[in-house]
């Protein structure tokens, strides 16, 4: 259930972030999550409603955009797209795969007024 | 001595949200001023909605924690192991294995262990009985340690240079795997008897691990496990990984164990 505490530090983040200008109204997070981050997106909403209790983010909408993941082959070179971390290279096989995007767990923006 | 315990310095998740109790009822006036002295800028949506770009990572807190961490043991010249593996795989059995044969064969070599723990201080009782400065970190429902946990326990550790730190993470395969803790090394211990495709069902840890210790070799021989296997797949997830194999309680490989630590220490001298 590490979800609990990605959402915890996201929280945190936030507040720190939006502190300068308090008072405001929080109207809307947006995070990307690499699908190779390792995250349950549900379980990482639940969480989040937990988290965001009692704070500034209770009202606010939260937006997660999926980053996909992407993988370049070590040995042919080929670039192609990894639903898990364990996927081979669809040319030769390998798994020697170097990941070039999808574990990315960003706090994007928020949106205040 | 430290501050944490001591003279409040807060804690982890210690959220006190006594600052932002919002009614979101009201309506202040929005025109409020700005001085826009912080780092981010920020876009005009149509209305008064602002937008504050960041693009920053989530975890950046315990990264920037873990970072300092790294200062410190830099700093000290202190080799330091973040141990992670599932309940039971014998994190705290390569412990007290190590630390014997360290203490009758180096004895000069300084060794410090922090021990994770959701519950109890047995593991960390183990330890203490062989005389080696402890700090037990309870993480109660936590799941991990993280790098506050680590900085706070250094302050009543408070090593001697060029030691050798050891640090038990709380056993799980899945969320140790995503917090750094200023660790010189990640080692992923994974025992024969919990099957040799392991790796590929928790792929995270392996990929974040720098060695991985394969542990209770012994028991391979009554077991479907097959150790050539259970390799395979590790160097499968990543092909960086050092594997050891040892048998913490037989003794198994511990010389090779042992000599490996005392080189990685040398070599932060
Ligand atoms: N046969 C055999 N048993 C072992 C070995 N290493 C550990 N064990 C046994 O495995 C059990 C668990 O060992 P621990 O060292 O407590 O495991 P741990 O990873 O520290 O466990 P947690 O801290 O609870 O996550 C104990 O009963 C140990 O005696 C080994 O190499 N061979
Ligand atoms: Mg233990
Ligand atoms: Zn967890
Ligand atoms: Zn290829
Ligand atoms: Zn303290």
């Amino acid at each position: 259930m590490h979800e609990v505490s990605i959402a915890m530090s996201i929280i945190d983040l936030a507040e720190q972030q939006i502190r300068a200008s308090q008072p405001c109204t929080v109207q809307e997070l947006e995070l990307e999550i690499g699908k190779l981050a390792g995250i349950e997106l549900q379980t990482l909403n639940f969480a989040l409603t937990g988290a965001v209790k009692g704070t500034a983010f209770e009202e606010a909408k939260i937006t997660q955009h999926i980053i996909e993941g992407k993988g370049r082959c070590s040995g042919c070179e080929t670039e192609f797209v990894m639903d898990s971390l364990l996927t081979p290279c669809p040319k030769c096989g390998s798994y020697f795969i170097h990941i070039l995007q999808g574990r990315e767990m960003r706090l994007k923006s928020i949106s205040i007024n | 001595m430290c501050g944490v315990c001591g003279c409040g310095e807060h804690h982890h998740h210690d959220h006190s949200h006594g600052d932002h109790h919002h009614d979101h009822e009201h309506t202040h006036d929005h025109d409020h001023m700005h001085d826009h002295d912080h780092d981010h800028h920020h876009d005009q949506k149509p209305g008064n909605t602002k937008v504050i770009q960041l693009e920053q990572d989530i975890l950046q807190r315990n990264n920037l924690m873990a970072e300092r961490n790294r200062g410190y043991f830099e700093a000290l010249q202190l080799f330091c192991l973040n141990l992670m593996s599932s309940p039971g795989s014998g994190k705290t059995s390569l412990l007290e294995a190590t630390i014997k044969q360290l203490a009758a064969q180096h004895p000069e070599q300084p060794v410090y262990v922090i021990e994770g723990d959701q519950q109890t201080s047995n593991d960390a009782d183990r330890i203490a009985a062989l005389h080696v400065p402890v700090y037990q970190v309870n993480t109660g429902t936590g799941c991990h340690l993280e790098a506050d946990m680590v900085n706070h326990a250094m302050k009543h550790l408070n090593p001697k240079a060029g030691a050798l730190l050891f640090i038990e993470n709380v056993g799980n395969l899945v969320c140790p795997a995503m917090f750094d803790l200023g660790e010189s090394k990640k080692v992923v211990i994974i025992s024969t008897t919990e099957g040799d495709d392991k790796p590929l069902k928790y792929p995270h840890i392996f990929l974040e691990a720098d060695v991985c210790v394969i542990n209770k070799i012994d028991l391979a021989p009554y077991l479907q496990t097959d150790i050539a296997t259970l390799r395979a797949n590790a160097l499968r997830v990543n092909q960086h990984l050092q594997i050891f194999e040892v048998s913490a309680t037989q003794g198994t490989g511990m010389d090779v164990w042992c000599s490996w630590l005392l080189e990685e220490c040398a070599k932060c001298k």
